[in-house]
């Protein structure tokens, strides 16, 4: 196999990574935001039943937890699951990424002062009004850096996907590595994702100076 | 016309009773000054007023509507949604630690809730926010961020915010605590011109001097219940012993 031909699939690969990586962001940054609310809710059923969930997610590999995502329909309903692979693995992520950005919001969001939350209700604004423009634009600029590390994180993280067989680029490299017996895609491949970091790194920094305006 | 009557006030936080069967009230254009001791109940009952407490009896009155009362089973019911509203719409208050929104420039922090809760006319809003802003020598720090700022322009911003909202009457919790002597008088100055124009107001204070020449009216509280109410000026020629006793420990320190 040549050179070329290596990178092209390492490529093709990559964007899979990436997609993992861009969908997860997506759907599990939301979610996480309302399982925070869950988790900080005065109904005690509630506020528990996300407890667990959140110790379960946090307490247990992701990698097992996409295995029983992907296995279970067909466990339990005996669905044909061939094409629930990609799915699979994007519920899996979300599900385990927004339990780690549920915790990050609600230590953001009780990190903000009261005084805000009193401002705001002097002011007349609603609840929803407060959280919108007053709690959240804080609250944001406060957990910034702590979602760069998960999100750094996830970006590696892509490379489980490998353990239900999904073509993303580190089931690539290795499936190449076995073929040709040469270590270089492995490199190739570290590269990649080493690039891709920077990248990613280098955007949230670009959130954060825009965020840097007040204090 | 009574802007704000307060009866039969009850507050207790758990087993601690905080004000024990207060009532006040406060005329238009009346500028009443409440004075104690740390820990009196003073600012509470500014917190009760202003609905950022929950009363456990008595009632709480504005411009003649009902915002909180005690039914015959002592519960407390307070009036819900456009009500409300409309009952909030009535005061404006001004904290100790200025609690403007760091994120929002002064401008924003200023014409925000007129534009977006009362939802006036921008330009209407806009004008006013910079009459405000130069009554308080701040017109050049429109589209300064507060971090930018100094306490007592914080103060002086947070100030044009509430007035921005057009209250019928302002609560001051303290507004000079968090500063220090120069700021302060710069605070002061802007409370005093507020009293020319007869802007009703109720002040919790410190500054025993500043509440004796501006109110008038003065509140002197402690543990949880007025001890004295009456002019500045018989205040601070009182008989009573323990109005004396506090007074003459501020007149000692200056």
């Amino acid at each position: 196999m040549s050179f070329s031909t290596m990178l092209m699939q390492l490529s093709s690969g990559m964007v899979k990574s990436m997609g993992i990586f861009f969908w997860t962001i997506i759907l599990s940054l939301p979610l996480g935001l309302f399982v925070s609310f869950g988790r900080m809710s005065k109904n005690p059923a509630l506020k528990n039943i996300v407890k667990v969930y959140i110790s379960v997610m946090r307490g247990t590999p992701l990698m097992l937890q996409l295995m029983i995502v992907y296995y279970c329909p067909f466990l339990l309903f005996g669905m044909n699951i061939r094409t629930f692979r990609f799915p699979a693995i994007i519920i899996g992520f979300t599900i385990n990424y927004a339990a780690y950005f549920a915790e990050i919001f609600r230590s953001g969001i009780e990190s903000m002062p009261v005084g805000q939350y009193e401002a705001a209700k002097l002011l007349g604004y609603s609840k929803g009004q407060t959280f919108i423009k007053i709690i959240l634009p804080q609250v944001i600029k406060r957990i910034l850096p702590s979602i760069t590390n998960e999100v750094i994180t996830l970006v590696k993280d892509t490379s489980l996907a490998f353990s239900l067989a999904y073509m993303e680029m580190f089931t690539v490299a290795k499936q190449i590595v076995a073929k040709e017996s040469t270590f270089t895609p492995f490199i190739v491949a570290a590269i990649f994702y080493y690039v891709f970091n920077f990248v990613v790194a280098a955007v949230m920094e670009h959130f954060e100076k825009k965020l840097s305006y007040y204090r | 016309m009574k802007i704000l009557e307060m009866n039969h006030i009850h507050k207790s936080f758990g087993e601690l009773e905080v004000i024990k069967d207060i009532s006040l009230s406060v005329a238009e254009g009346e500028i009443l000054s409440i004075i104690g001791p740390s820990g009196s109940g003073k600012s509470t009952i500014l917190r009760c007023a202003t609905m950022l407490e929950t009363i456990n009896g008595g009632e709480i009155i504005y411009m003649g509507e009902k915002a909180a009362y005690t039914d015959n089973n002592g519960n407390v019911i307070y009036a819900k949604g456009d009500k409300a509203k409309k009952i909030n719409s009535n005061f404006g208050l001004v904290f100790q630690n200025f609690n403007l929104f760091p994120h929002y420039s002064v401008m924003k922090n200023i014409t925000d809730a007129p534009i977006h809760v009362q939802k006036r006319d921008k330009t209407e809003v806009f004008n006013q926010a910079r009459e405000l802003l130069e009554k308080m020598g701040l017109l050049d720090k429109a589209d300064y961020y507060p971090c930018q700022l100094s306490g007592g322009q914080q103060q002086r911003v947070s100030i044009a915010r509430a007035l921005c909202m057009n209250p019928k009457i302002l609560f001051f919790d303290e507004p000079t605590s968090a500063l220090d002597p120069e700021l302060t008088l710069e605070i002061l100055k802007v409370i005093r011109d507020l009293a020319k124009e007869h802007m009703t107001m109720v002040i919790v204070t410190h500054e025993m001097n500043f509440a004796r020449e501006v109110s008038n009216r003065i509140i002197f509280m402690e543990k949880g219940v007025i001890v004295e109410e009456t002019t500045p000026d018989k205040m601070f020629n009182s008989d009573n012993e323990r109005t004396k006793a506090f007074l003459g420990k501020y007149h000692n320190m200056g």
